[in-house]
């Protein structure tokens, strides 16, 4: 582990003890934040009980959902966008003005449409998470020298082959900025949504327990989607790291 | 002479206030087999010269044909080009990079590793097969790209100020490789320099362009054997031929720096 690594380690791992030590010396009370050690032991005993996996299942499957359904509309639109210039320049100020919009206000209209399943959870995480697959990938495009586009010519490749053999690959560290955000807004997406009308996820048991003061469960699922979203955050690094060493001058 | 590519009253003029008349008009043949450079000041339309010929830009008038048939709109099959700037895939090895046009023409996996292979090992990149251009120098990844446009088999080469960006030294021994492609390959070469010396080296005739609009001054013929190496820059004729070409220049480039 590197300096910095075992820094950053020592730092959680302070927190985490104060955190443990004001818990337990009652200076945090229970009935508002119990121990961290608490909070694992009662993760590790519901994952243990199979009580809550069909919610982590639904929950993770809803993410997916998303994710999957923003990157390919993303990758698509942001590639149409790109070579369509007027369209882009009607479309950039309502972009630029996109995360003002607070996505939630719809969810009653989502029900309306969707109805009172999964897909309304799942709608909200793919708007949150669409746009920036969109912005990221014209960002990527926009920086595809003139000289690479020569080349898919003089390949004769015609506009679909030069985007997917290309544009597109060359853009990929952009895409994938995107689909980092993309992972992120839609864990925040769905599970923020579950929170609102859904009768089941991880969202939904989190607000169940708090309305029934079971703080056992509440926090082991609070950590259960800390650990969760960290994990991925990191593999994503790590992938992205590989992705990027590739192109960087020796 | 059996006409190979051939332009007739080309010219390129580029829309807008004012308008850029950036080329011609101009004639020119080439034989089949050829090696042809073009010179001249900077600004003078050589670039634009390369792309109406590939077809990668359409010119304002006359028309350009290859094998006798019309450049319109499209690079026609049996043309390659290899660019002054990087046009190396960053996303793909070296041995990808050079199989890229041939799967993308459909060749089979076994023709493509045989011809992959062989460029591989003609241009000098073995030891670098499975590295990325980003861990390569400007010259190796100059070398993929020529790889890459001759696995093709091109029957016509356009090369766009290739070894630019590299030293003397390197520039001289890339122009001996060159030759020899040449020779192996049979095909024409048009090749757009900035470097007398290596349009007088390389060339069977060197293009003198004037200040742009970019039209001929002349054409010189250089009247080289065809097995020749970068050993003839010490020769007479060699700078005799050098001096002609930048005698003709002068004056266009000193034109063109006060327009600049």
């Amino acid at each position: 582990m590197t300096r910095v690594g075992f820094t950053r380690l020592f730092i959680i791992l302070l927190a985490v003890g104060l955190l443990e030590l004001l818990c337990r010396l009652g200076v945090i009370p229970s009935f508002t934040l119990i121990p961290p050690s608490a909070m694992a032991q009662s993760l590790w005993t519901i994952l243990a009980s199979g009580k809550f996996t069909p919610d982590i299942v639904t929950t993770l499957t809803n993410v997916g959902i998303a994710i999957a359904t923003a990157m390919i509309a993303g990758i698509a639109l942001g590639t149409l966008l790109q070579s369509w210039p007027a369209a882009r320049r009607v479309l950039d100020p309502l972009f630029a003005t996109y995360y003002a919009v607070p996505m939630y206000a719809f969810y009653p209209l989502l029900i309306v449409i969707f109805g009172l399943g999964d897909l309304p959870q799942v709608a909200i995480g793919f708007l949150l998470a669409v746009m920036a697959v969109i912005i990221n990938t014209l960002n990527g495009l926009d920086r595809v020298p003139p000289v690479l586009l020569k080349a898919a010519r003089v390949h004769r490749l015609g506009p679909l082959a030069a985007a997917l053999r290309v544009r597109l690959p060359y853009a990929a560290p952009y895409v994938f900025t995107g689909f980092k955000l993309a992972v992120a807004y839609s864990f925040i997406g769905v599970i923020g949504a579950e929170f609102i009308t859904s009768s089941r996820g991880i969202g939904y048991e989190i607000s169940f327990a708090y309305n029934n003061f079971d703080n056992g469960v509440m926090y082991a699922m609070i950590l259960f989607i800390l650990l969760l979203v960290i994990t991925v955050n990191m593999t994503l690094h790590v992938w992205e790291k590989r992705l990027l060493a590739r192109r960087r001058r020796a | 002479m059996t006409s190979h590519v051939a332009l007739r009253g080309v010219s390129r003029i580029y829309p807008g206030k004012p308008e850029v008349h950036a080329l011609g008009p101009i004639d020119l043949e080439l034989a089949r087999g050829e090696f042809f450079a073009v010179v001249g000041p900077s600004g003078c339309g050589k670039s634009t010269l390369l792309d109406v010929i590939a077809g990668l830009a359409s010119p304002s008038t006359g028309e350009v044909t290859f094998e006798s048939k019309r450049v319109k709109g499209e690079v026609p099959p049996g043309i390659g080009v290899v660019f002054q700037e990087d046009a190396s895939f960053p996303w793909l090895t070296v041995h990808d990079n050079i199989a890229f046009g041939l799967r993308e023409a459909g060749a089979a996996e076994g023709e493509v590793a045989a011809q992959v292979g062989y460029a591989i090992e003609f241009m000098g990149l073995k030891e670098f097969a499975r590295a990325y251009p980003a861990q390569l120098s400007g010259g190796m990844r100059q070398r993929v790209c020529i790889a890459r446009t001759l696995v093709l088999k091109p029957r016509l080469i356009l090369l766009d100020e290739p070894f630019g960006a590299l030293d003397q030294q390197t520039r001289l021994l890339m122009g001996d490789e060159l030759l020899r492609l040449w020779r192996e390959t049979g095909a024409t070469i048009l090749l757009i320099t900035h470097a007398l010396d290596e349009a007088t080296m390389l060339a069977d005739r060197v293009g003198v362009m004037s200040a742009r609009p970019g039209r001929f001054l002349d054409i010189i013929s250089t009247a080289w054997p065809r097995e020749r190496d970068s050993t003839i820059v010490s020769s007479e004729s060699f700078g005799r031929l050098t001096s002609r070409i930048w005698t003709l220049l002068r004056g266009e480039s000193i034109r063109a720096l006060g327009r600049a």
